[in-house]
Order: C-alpha cells, then sequence, then structure tokens
C-alpha cells in the first residue's frame, strides 16, 4: 500500500527538480523549511523525529535541496517529510507538508476490531511493521 | 436628503415637550442622528431600506433604529426614567442605494449594553426582530455589522478551528476533500457505510451525511454512526491517513442532539455535524460541547436561502458567516461560486474573508461594508458543496484558496469506475492543481491543460473528465454587490 498522508501522496513522486519548485514556493510565501523523519508511519504519530531545526534562515532552495539530499543518504529506508512553517499571527503552524521519500516497500497496517458493550467495535489501527524497534522497521 | 432635522435638546430625563404624550416623528424622537460618530463599543448595522411609497427615507431609516432599539409607535412617559438616550439606536447615515431607486442604505449605531454578552438570540432578537414587519416599509435587508471587540471578545468562537483542525487532521497545503452521501434518503445504515467507505478508502477526506439525514425508517441514527465508523476506521487503515465522517446530530431536542454527539464521541469521530435550523442557542450549545469534547463541529446552512438570497429583503448571508464565526462553528457551508447554487463570485469572496481573516477591511465591491477586527477569535473552514465537480478545479483553486472543503458529491459517486474511482479523480486533480500552481504556472489559463496532463497516469481521472469535463451552471446570481470598483469610494 502508499501511505497517503502529506499533500502531493496521489501524484507519482515527485522529482528533485519539482521538489525544489516547491521549497521555493514555501520561501517565496516566507515559510520557514524544515525535513523530518519516521519509521512510524501511524496516522495520528505527530511528531516525527527533526532533521535539525526549522531552516529559518535558509532563502536558497539549492542549499535546503542539499540537506534533504544528506537525510536521504543517512535515512535511507524512512519516510522523509519537507514542512514548511508559518509563524504569522493567528497561523503559526504549518502550511505545507509533503512526503519526499518512502521506504522501498510499505506493507501498511492492521485494523484490530475488538467487540465490546452492545454492537459497539473498538478500533486499533497498527503498522505491520511496529513489530520490530525503531531504526530497523524498513530493513 | 431632505434639512437635517435638529437633535432633540440632550439633558437627563428629557423635556416635557418631548414627552409629551402622543405620537411624534422617529426621526425627532432622537433615532436620527447624522453627527453621531459610533464609538468603537458600538454594535454598527447597515440596512437596505425600501419605503413604502411616500414615506420619507430618513423616518423610515430612523423607524428602522427605533423598532430595533427603545421605541414603540408612541411616545411613553417611562423612557426618562432610564438614560434613554443611551440605549436608543442612532441612524447617523443615509445613503441612497447606487443603481436602486427607493431603497437606501441606512447605517445604525447601538451601545453595547443593549446586548446580552456572548448570545446570539439576543443580539438578533434585537436587530432582526420586529422590525422586519414594520408596515411603513415595504423590505428591509440587514447587509452587514460591525462586531466591536468588547463583544467579540464575550463569545467563544470555533472550538477547532482553520489552524488546529488541519493540526488535528495532519493535512496541510491544499484544500480538504469531501462529499456528501447520495442519495440523500433512503440508503440502509449498511448502504451508507459502503458510500463513506469506498469514497475515503479512494482518497478524500471526509464525507458527509445531508441535512436532512437524521434518523429516519430506513435508517435509524445509530445505525448510521456503527457503519459510518467502521468505514472510517476501515478508510483510515487503508490508506494511513486521518479520515472523518460529518455525523449528523440534528434533532428535534437538544436532550437528543446532546445524546447523539455522545455516540459519536464514544466511537471516535473526530467531527460531528448539525443544521442551521436548529437555531442560535442550540449552535451555541454544541459548540460549547465540541469545546469540551474535542470534536469539529460542522454547520450545513440548511434553511438560509429562505432570507439571504434576495437583495431587498431579509439577511445577507455576511451577517450569518459573522454569526456563525461567533458562536463558534469550525465548518460552514459558504458557497461554491461555480456549482449548482446562488453565489456571485464576490460577494461569495466577501463570505470567506469574514470566515477567514483575522481582520476584514472595507471591500465594497466584496459586499463588506466595515472594518471588523475578529480579535484572534479562530477561523472558520468554508465549503464549498453543491454541483462542483473536478473539471472545475482550476477555477475552484483560484477562486477559493486552499482553506477550504470542496465537496464534490455526485462528482465522486456518480462516477463510471465507481465510487473510490471518483475520489481518486478528485484527489488527484487537486494534488496536480496545487503542485501547478505553486510551481507558478497560471492555472487559470492551464487548468484544464493541467488536469489532461494529471490524466495521463490516472484513468479515473481521464474518465470523469470525459463525462463532466464541460458542465457548468451558468444563471444570473440575485445576490450580486451594488458596488463596482469605480462607482463609489469607500466612506
Amino acid at each position: 500500500m502508499r501511505i497517503t498522508q502529506g499533500c502531493f501522496s496521489y501524484l507519482p513522486d515527485l522529482t528533485d527538480l519539482q521538489i525544489s519548485k516547491q521549497i521555493q514556493y514555501c520561501l517565496d510565501n516566507g515559510w520557514a523549511v524544515s525535513l523530518e523523519y519516521t519509521d512510524d508511519p501511524h496516522p495520528r504519530n505527530t511528531y516525527w523525529e527533526m532533521w535539525g531545526h526549522p531552516m529559518f534562515d535558509i532563502k536558497d532552495a539549492k542549499a535546503i535541496m542539499g540537506e534533504l539530499n544528506e537525510c536521504r543518504r543517512m535515512k535511507e529506508e524512512s519516510y522523509i517529510r519537507m514542512c514548511a512553517f508559518d509563524a504569522t499571527h493567528t497561523w503559526e503552524s504549518l502550511r505545507m507538508s509533503f512526503i519526499v521519500q518512502r521506504p522501498t516497500t510499505e506493507p501498511g497496517f492492521m485494523l484490530t476490531r475488538q467487540e465490546t458493550d452492545g454492537r459497539n467495535l473498538r478500533y486499533e489501527t497498527r503498522a505491520y511493521v511496529m513489530e520490530k524497534p525503531e531504526g530497523s522497521r524498513y530493513k | 436628503m431632505d434639512t437635517p432635522i435638529p437633535n432633540p435638546t440632550i439633558q437627563a430625563g428629557g423635556s416635557a415637550e418631548r414627552y409629551r404624550a402622543g405620537v411624534m416623528e422617529y426621526r425627532k424622537m432622537g433615532y436620527w442622528e447624522p453627527d453621531y460618530e459610533p464609538k468603537i463599543t458600538d454594535v454598527i448595522a447597515l440596512f437596505r431600506v425600501t419605503p413604502q411609497d411616500g414615506v420619507d427615507p430618513i423616518e423610515a431609516a430612523a423607524a428602522v433604529a427605533g423598532e430595533s432599539s427603545t421605541a414603540t409607535w408612541t411616545v411613553v412617559w417611562t423612557d426618562r426614567l432610564t438614560a434613554c438616550e443611551k440605549y436608543r439606536a442612532k441612524c447617523y447615515r443615509v445613503d441612497p442605494v447606487p443603481n436602486a431607486p427607493g431603497s437606501y442604505f441606512a447605517y445604525i449605531a447601538y451601545d453595547l449594553d443593549l446586548f446580552e454578552p456572548g448570545s446570539i438570540a439576543n443580539l438578533s432578537a434585537s436587530i432582526i426582530g420586529n422590525v422586519f414587519g414594520f408596515k411603513p416599509l415595504k423590505a428591509l435587508r440587514l447587509e452587514d455589522m460591525r462586531m466591536p471587540v468588547a463583544y467579540v471578545k464575550t463569545f467563544d468562537g470555533p472550538s477547532t478551528g482553520i489552524v488546529v483542525e488541519r493540526e488535528r487532521l495532519d493535512k496541510f497545503g491544499r484544500p480538504l476533500l469531501g462529499a456528501t452521501v447520495k442519495p440523500k434518503l433512503g440508503l440502509s445504515g449498511r448502504n451508507y457505510g459502503r458510500v463513506v467507505y469506498e469514497a475515503l478508502k479512494g482518497g478524500l477526506d471526509f464525507t458527509k451525511d445531508d441535512e436532512n439525514i437524521n434518523s429516519q425508517p430506513f435508517m435509524h441514527w445509530r445505525d448510521r454512526f456503527l457503519y459510518c465508523m467502521e468505514a472510517v476506521n476501515k478508510a483510515q487503515a487503508a490508506t494511513g491517513e486521518v479520515k472523518g465522517t460529518y455525523l449528523n446530530v440534528t434533532a428535534g431536542t437538544m436532550e437528543e442532539m446532546y445524546e447523539r454527539a455522545e455516540f459519536a464521541k464514544q466511537l471516535g469521530s473526530t467531527i460531528v455535524m448539525i443544521d442551521l435550523i436548529i437555531g442560535y442557542t442550540a449552535i451555541q450549545s454544541m459548540s460549547k460541547w465540541c469545546r469540551k469534547n474535542d470534536m469539529i463541529l460542522h454547520l450545513h446552512r440548511a434553511g438560509h436561502g429562505t432570507y439571504t438570497r434576495q437583495k431587498l429583503h431579509g439577511v445577507s448571508f455576511r451577517v450569518i458567516a459573522k454569526w456563525m464565526r461567533l458562536a463558534g462553528v469550525d465548518h460552514i457551508h459558504a458557497g461554491t461560486v461555480v456549482g449548482k447554487l446562488e453565489g456571485d463570485p464576490k460577494t461569495t469572496a466577501g463570505f470567506y474573508d469574514i470566515l477567514r481573516e483575522d481582520k476584514n477591511a472595507i471591500n465594497l465591491e466584496h459586499g463588506v461594508f466595515f472594518e471588523q477586527d475578529w480579535a484572534s477569535t479562530r477561523k472558520v473552514m468554508p465549503v464549498a458543496s453543491g454541483g462542483i465537480h473536478l473539471g472545475q478545479m482550476h477555477e475552484l483553486l483560484h477562486l477559493l484558496k486552499d482553506d477550504v472543503i470542496l465537496q464534490f458529491g455526485g462528482g465522486t459517486i456518480g462516477h463510471p469506475m465507481g465510487i473510490s474511482a471518483g475520489a481518486t479523480a478528485n484527489r488527484v486533480a487537486l494534488e496536480a492543481m496545487v503542485l501547478a500552481r505553486n510551481e507558478g504556472r497560471n492555472i487559470m489559463a492551464e487548468g484544464p491543460e493541467i488536469l489532461n496532463q494529471a490524466a495521463r497516469t490516472c484513468m479515473p481521472l481521464r474518465q470523469a473528465l470525459d463525462t463532466w469535463g464541460d458542465i457548468t451552471f451558468n444563471y444570473a446570481s440575485t445576490d450580486t454587490p451594488d458596488f463596482v470598483p469605480t462607482a463609489m469610494p469607500a466612506r
């Protein structure tokens, strides 16, 4: 399966040229770009690991692509997402987030159902890879 | 305009002359004060007044001020027991409506003490109360309101709002996608959940109950909630993405609505839904419940067309949008421009600004007559729903921007390859358009080409374009702005 988090997951994987154009769009809007990676793909895993701080002072898409390539080299079989943060008052959150690297295979999620009172069910979504410890899930 | 009437002498308790028993013109009773400078704490209302033939427009406007505040048809001595100068609404400006002989814009200021804090019911009982049936007027329309910050701050506003909703759903950088389950009526719970599952699995973020889906013989509400949440959880596992379905908790009583909302919470739903026709107090109650229970609140504006659509009489939707932001809904249907329902592009843009900005500037071209400071009240996510399809994606993104939920009901469920394919086609079209816009391409000029290009790697999109690509709803709007860019300067 293909995890569809992020704003471009239904398109074919973006090329580096396409990624760098999106970064430029973020920079032109005055947003700070950051990179995050994880091997826990749960939809409610909010805190992916930070690849350094948001790059508040970098105004050059090329430099950010350099960081991305470094991150890809170090975190080969991880999800990596590119985020853009807007510090404007009354927003002060992400403006954009999209996946820029995926593991080679994505086994997906198991849905478990626990029968409880009446017809109620308790659902749990669990990624198959979570049986393994962090760092070895997609090897 | 006639010669201005001198203001009545202002003195504690008023003069004996002013309060002699009998009938007096409203303009002479203190409801017309052309020199009045509205205070920063005043509530201001703008009415479109159409007097009966022979009725002086200033007198008509003063009567509106009077009837929506302290006045009755005759002089009453008991006014003298109060600080009545303060409580009188004051009409301070009357302008003819451009290109509409016989109609006038009346600006009326109300002292803050006239209104109960945090109550849309109280505000609206004054402003749109008896006055709308007043005989000397042919028609009356509440066009816009300015709420002072002092009043705004007495309301909770949306409990979630656009930003936190995005954080909670982990969805940034594109409009959200939804669909209303169709047919609106008749599906069993089991069949209904099938539509929800297919649509969410295919790529939508939300599905939605329609306004009249409550608890009927063909599908009781508990059945619908149970099957829908099975569908939501299954789609979430299939995509690794947060999904939701607006469970409509609208019911005949508050007690019943709370019971349905509690059940939705127990099942783990992220969102519940209500209809506008439940009334302002019920809406504020549901908003409080949502705040307490971490729930997003979706409002379907069922019924608004009965009073918002005609320009001469009723209440503009921009006022309803302001009231609903104060009342604290997180989503509200606000028009599509290009779909099957009423919606002039500029007027609709005005509604969207009211819902999404922290400060509204005067924008007569969009029908926004007042500056409005929302004082950090959270932003409401507008919902565009009703006869839109993916062939219009470039127009929708261009007109409505990113913070909107695009709901393609028929355009998802009616796809020739099935619901899931319909959902995928919508999502691919949306992402391709956002990507292209961010790259700096002119999507209004290149939109169809961008869609065709994306369809090369997406068969469902190709088929959707072949089916609906050319459908349009080109009818003249009735609720249009009165000001064109060059007609009249802003005040």
